[in-house]
């Protein structure tokens, strides 16, 4: 059943990129459980107006989580103490009256913070303009049915293709790796026909722009896959060093 | 004086669109480059779009208010897309996509627009999977298919749950091929404020960096805007917190027709409200109702018992339930199209049979599914989706049948435009959900995504170019001229009065309070008398709004408060068009419903001889009336029909 | 090719294949030593260690030994501080409470450190003495080998008097187990690392990665301690 609970909430307050920031701690009185997350930034921030400060900025769009705008470091896990979720699919019957709530935003030199809770991702956009496409225009193109693509192929390649280039992966990382974000995309193009013949170019590509981009070394502890909100698998980081490995020895 | 005239070519109706690109005008490949194009909005229809006008080699500036082009909430579509294949061979083809989306629209649509649509639905199926686009398949390895409300075959294209996620992805990375070669420009986090026209003639955009505050000036020699619909003027909606009909709106102040306005679409199976404090809406895919019987308890003792948490659903017996939609439609069900549902729900609810803690929700039963098709089954075909509504309710839906309330979804009225999608200002075009054409009052199922892409992949391209043909010799303009220089001024000045009002409620309270008088009086089911209500309080809304809003901070870096003032100053003058565009078609169709026209059982009466039109609306300026300017539809293909789902 | 050791994946090839490589060498290693525990007063084992010292193949294999130790190292503490600085300054003040992630695989360097400390301690012990310094302990013995009495270093007296010290046998013991830990992530992190992986497979190398970490971690631990406890006098 749903009731109300008071939180004690420490949040990251960052006034621009190169401020230093620290925590402010806000004390926020009968939430209802069956609130999001987020609604609970809504009472806070309603709460900061109305006092005349200024409201905590953080990430959020679709709220139902496919967009992968929201972020947010909760209490020691990206998106928050619950399992392949998004911040914003988060619910306060989570929490217990009285717990106190840690707040942070995503940390890895990739990502620089902007203001309080939002970081900067177009590191993301970058490696997807490196190569993640297939290299087609628009128009001209054979019909749908032409190539048959085996159900597995194409059902692994969605697997890997509900990506929501939210960041979670990165936020996870002791290494600061982008790993299963790029090998995601990497994936999914390779697994079907019409991204196969351009593979070993944009696995080269994907991965020069990653490493430009200053993001760590993938060293396999799995982190990213337990706290992706889409539960996508590192199998996919294999089959990316595959075809990286592969087309490197080719040149 | 604005002109209203679609532009629509001559010829049969399946000629047109083959003869309007026979005899459209050419850009040589030298003289695209010297050419600028500015899109705004990354959906569907903008970054479909801008990556072909930067394939064909225009220079284009593309923006967005997200951090990235791939949030725009095209990606928030669940179904599926639309197409006229025929691949199942159950006697589809592109002329009955064309008549079901016109009778599915009610009959307030444009037949060439339409015809167009299901025409080029087929080439979008084939850019997509060649894009890489993971659709669902078969065993044998084709393309799979299903079925969706308002229609009798199976042309629905599909990737899981997240059919809008893929086709933007697909879209989103064509656009940033073109960002890597240079030929567009990407612009993230950026606001389009202001449409700076010159001789009357769309040629840039006043934008505000949202992350430095900055006021920017961007010239071209033609604009798109794919900017979405407005659906949040509902405050509460299934769109994302970001939607908004600001862009659109700049455009009715800079003298664009707005076309029916209050066309809007509320969707039946959402998760209903759970307090004051909620901040959207979440859909559940329409395909639930496949299988799953809608109903309320025939007893109003027990909904009341419900309501105060004395009873459980499972504890009504079968007899003294009301599946209302079953027993008002034995023809359809629970499979009557959106806006039927709709009301349908709203109608229990109002009588007091609806549960809930609120009262306002009805039951989505899949009890006799699961004894039918067992739970794996049910499982295979909605697992995520179930599991998604157990996250948010924490309810078990394999136990305790799921509550379900109508919400607002999307707009099917936007910015006027012609067969060109060209708005009454030359060289603004609109695409995507932003503007009105092809939905007619009501928007079918998987339909949006197919306009978005039609309209980016294989529209656009062609009429932008066709109207760029004629400025090859126009040189680019530097952004100091005159007409730059005032609009910034004027846009700061407008940010500035925002700021200084220096009140005491917050933004969002005041939209909550619009969002309330909308879905009142402007929502499911529409008055006269309750619309006239509505005028009055945006009026005495947007007074408080003016007098009353507190904005911390400063214009200077990022202030999300300054943000969601500016997008709903605009949001209540739309709203107040809705209200006035409502009152005036006194008639009922598609999604707007007038109590006053009405069957008497209860169903949507149409007045085709009196409003068989768009409703154009041109703003006056000031306080002033708007004017209303008509485009006669003329049906010559499908015949008009009262619906029946009897 | 030189771009493929400079970028990201193909530094890790390199720790990976190293890994690999040592992994092989470890497994022939326990072996060997597995012959300490035969009670004949060292005689099969001397035999092996002077077969193992006169191998021409062993001769090639060992510098090989070197250098894969070194680039092991050398590129681990390189990716390590990469990733530290692609990491950021800023640390989670909630902390790191990710579940399902083994301790190893967060821990590798330290493990690997604890490894490097015990690698000189064990080179200074047995290697260094072999090779460089000579023994007392090490004078030649006669050995039957293949029927034919033979004269070979008593390799064997040394490892028994070395192990007599609890404080060595204990040091061992540690490093058996931080040497299983660091297996335990490095043997199926290999596989992943050159592409040898997908959600089957990782299931079955994760397990036969425990098998073998535990194995040799658990088989040198073992292997010293029976030598203190049972080999003396």
């Amino acid at each position: 059943m749903e009731k109300n609970i008071n939180l004690t909430l420490k949040v990251w307050r960052q006034n621009s990129p190169k401020d230093k920031g620290g925590f402010e701690t806000y004390q926020v009185k009968d939430i209802s459980t069956g609130s999001s997350f987020l609604e609970l930034l809504d009472v806070l921030n309603e709460q900061l107006i109305n006092e005349g400060k200024e409201p905590v900025a953080f990430d959020h769009d679709c709220r139902e989580g496919i967009c992968g705008m929201c972020s947010l470091y909760i209490n020691g896990h990206p998106h928050g103490p619950d399992s392949e979720i998004t911040t914003c699919q988060l619910h306060m019957r989570k929490f217990n009256d009285g717990d106190t709530i840690w707040i942070e935003p995503w940390r890895s030199a990739g990502f620089p913070v902007i203001k309080d809770l939002i970081v900067d991702r177009d590191a993301f956009d970058k490696i997807i303009a490196a190569g993640g496409y297939v290299s087609v225009n628009t128009g001209g193109v054979p019909d749908g049915n032409a190539i048959p693509i085996p159900k597995d192929n194409a059902d692994e390649s969605m697997d890997a293709a509900s990506c929501i280039g939210c960041g979670a992966c990165v936020a996870a990382c002791k290494n600061g790796s982008a790993m299963l974000f790029v090998s995601a995309k990497a994936s999914q193009l390779a697994l079907l026909p019409q991204g196969k013949v351009e593979a070993a170019r944009r696995a080269k590509n994907m991965v020069a722009r990653m490493d430009d981009l200053g993001f760590g070394n993938c060293t396999n502890t799995g982190a990213c896959e337990v706290e992706c909100p889409k539960g996508i698998s590192i199998a996919h980081i294999a089959r990316l060093n595959r075809e990286y490995l592969s087309a490197k020895l080719q040149d | 004086m604005v002109k209203i005239d679609a532009k629509i070519p001559e010829g049969p109706l399946a000629q047109k669109w083959t003869k309007y690109k026979a005899d459209q005008k050419l850009v040589n490949p030298s003289n695209k480059r010297k050419l600028d194009i500015i899109v705004v909005g990354t959906g569907l229809a903008g970054a479909s779009a801008a990556a072909s006008f930067g394939e064909m080699g225009f220079n284009v500036k593309i923006f967005t208010i997200q951090d990235s082009p791939r949030r725009a909430h095209s990606i928030a579509a669940q179904g599926g897309i639309n197409a006229a294949k025929n691949y199942p061979n159950d006697g589809d083809s592109i002329g009955r996509l064309f008549s079901d989306t016109v009778k599915g629209g009610d009959y307030r649509a444009r037949e060439a627009n339409v015809y167009r649509l299901a025409e080029v639905s087929n080439e979008i199926i084939d850019q997509c999977v060649a894009q890489g686009v993971p659709f669902a398949r078969e065993y044998g390895g084709l393309l799979d298919n299903r079925s969706f409300g308002g229609a009798q075959v199976s042309r629905t294209f599909y990737a899981r749950g997240q059919t809008g996620q893929q086709l933007l992805l697909g879209a989103y990375q064509a656009l940033m091929r073109q960002v890597e070669k240079k030929t567009v420009k990407l612009y993230t986090r950026n606001e389009l404020v202001e449409i700076v026209l010159v001789d009357g003639k769309a040629r840039g955009i006043i934008s505000r960096n949202l992350v430095t505050g900055e006021i920017e000036r961007h010239s071209a020699h033609a604009v798109v805007l794919a900017t979405g619909g407005y659906g949040n003027a509902f405050f509460l909606s299934t769109n994302a917190m970001g939607s908004n009909g600001s862009a659109a709106w700049r455009a009715y102040k800079k003298g664009a027709a707005f076309a029916n306005p209050c066309f809007a679409q509320i969707h039946p199976t959402c998760i209903p409200v759970h307090g004051e404090f909620q901040s959207k809406l979440t859909l559940m895919s329409e395909s639930l109702r496949n299988d799953g019987r809608i109903w309320v308890p025939a007893k109003i003792e027990d909904a009341e018992a419900i309501k105060n948490g004395k009873l459980k659903p499972t504890d009504i017996a079968e007899e003294d339930r009301d599946y209302f939609l079953e027993r008002r439609y034995p023809a359809f069900g629970n499979l009557v199209p959106r806006d039927v549902a709709s009301r349908a729900a709203k109608e229990r609810c109002d009588a007091g049979f609806g549960v809930g803690s609120t009262g306002l929700a009805v039951y989505l039963d899949f009890k006799d599914s699961i004894e039918r098709l067992g739970k794996d089954a049910i499982e295979a075909r909605y697992g995520n989706l179930f599991q998604m509504y157990e996250k948010i309710v924490d309810d078990n839906p394999y136990e305790t049948p799921m509550m379900i309330y109508p919400a607002i979804h999307y707009t099917m009225g936007g910015v006027w435009v012609d067969y060109e999608l060209q708005t009454t200002i030359p060289g603004l075009f609109c695409a995507g959900e932003a503007n009105f054409s092809d939905h007619g009052a009501n928007r079918l199922g998987a339909s949006a995504l197919m306009q978005g892409l039609a309209d980016g992949y294989f529209v656009l391209p062609y009429t932008v170019q066709n109207y760029l043909s004629d400025f090859i010799n126009t040189p680019r303009m530097s952004g100091n001229e005159k007409e730059f220089v005032e609009a910034e001024n004027e846009v700061k000045e407008r940010f500035q009065k925002i700021l200084d009002i220096k009140g005491n409620r917050s933004v969002d309270s005041i939209h909550k309070e619009l969002g309330l008088a909308m879905w009142d009086f402007v929502g499911m089911a529409r008055n006269a008398d309750g619309l006239k209500k509505a005028v009055d309080k945006i009026k005495s809304i947007k007074k408080e709004f003016w007098s009353n809003v507190r904005i911390p901070g400063s214009k200077e870096g990022m202030n999300i408060e300054l943000e969601k003032a500016n997008r709903l100053v605009d949001f209540i003058e739309i709203g107040e068009l809705m209200a006035i565009d409502a009152l005036h078609r006194e008639e009922s169709c598609g999604g707007h419903f007038r109590e006053e026209h009405q069957t008497e059982e209860g169903e949507a009466m149409r007045h085709d001889e009196k409003f068989a039109y768009v409703a154009c609306w041109i703003d006056k300026g000031g306080d002033k009336d708007p004017e209303l300017i008509k485009e006669e539809l003329e049906f010559k293909d499908v015949k008009l029909i009262q619906r029946n789902y009897k | 090719m030189s771009s493929l050791l400079c970028s990201s994946i193909g530094k890790k090839l390199l720790m990976g294949l190293s890994g690999l490589f040592l992994m092989m060498f470890l497994l022939i290693h326990l072996t060997v030593n597995s012959l300490l525990l035969i009670p004949d007063g060292g005689d099969t084992f001397n035999a092996a260690a002077h077969f193992m010292a006169t191998n021409p193949f062993i001769a090639v294999v060992e510098p090989l030994l070197a250098i894969g130790f070194i680039v092991h190292i050398v590129w681990g503490i390189l990716l390590t501080l990469q990733n530290r600085k692609a990491r950021g300054s800023a640390r989670y003040a909630s902390g790191n409470k990710t579940k399902g992630v083994t301790w190893a695989s967060q821990n590798m360097l330290i493990l690997g450190i604890t490894l490097f400390a015990f690698l000189v301690l064990h080179v200074a012990h047995f290697w260094v003495k072999m090779k460089l310094t000579g023994d007392p302990l090490l004078n030649d013995v006669t050995v039957n080998i293949a029927g034919v009495p033979t004269e070979v270093e008593n390799a064997y007296a040394l490892i028994n008097a070395t192990f007599a010290e609890l404080w060595v046998v204990i040091v061992y013991v540690v490093a058996g187990i931080g040497l299983a830990l660091h297996l335990s992530h490095g043997f199926w992190s290999s596989f992943q690392t050159i592409g040898f992986s997908n959600d089957i497979w990782r299931k079955r190398l994760t397990i036969l990665g425990n098998v073998y970490a535990w194995f040799v971690g658990i088989g040198f631990s073992l292997i010293a301690l029976l030598q203190y406890l049972f080999f003396q006098g």
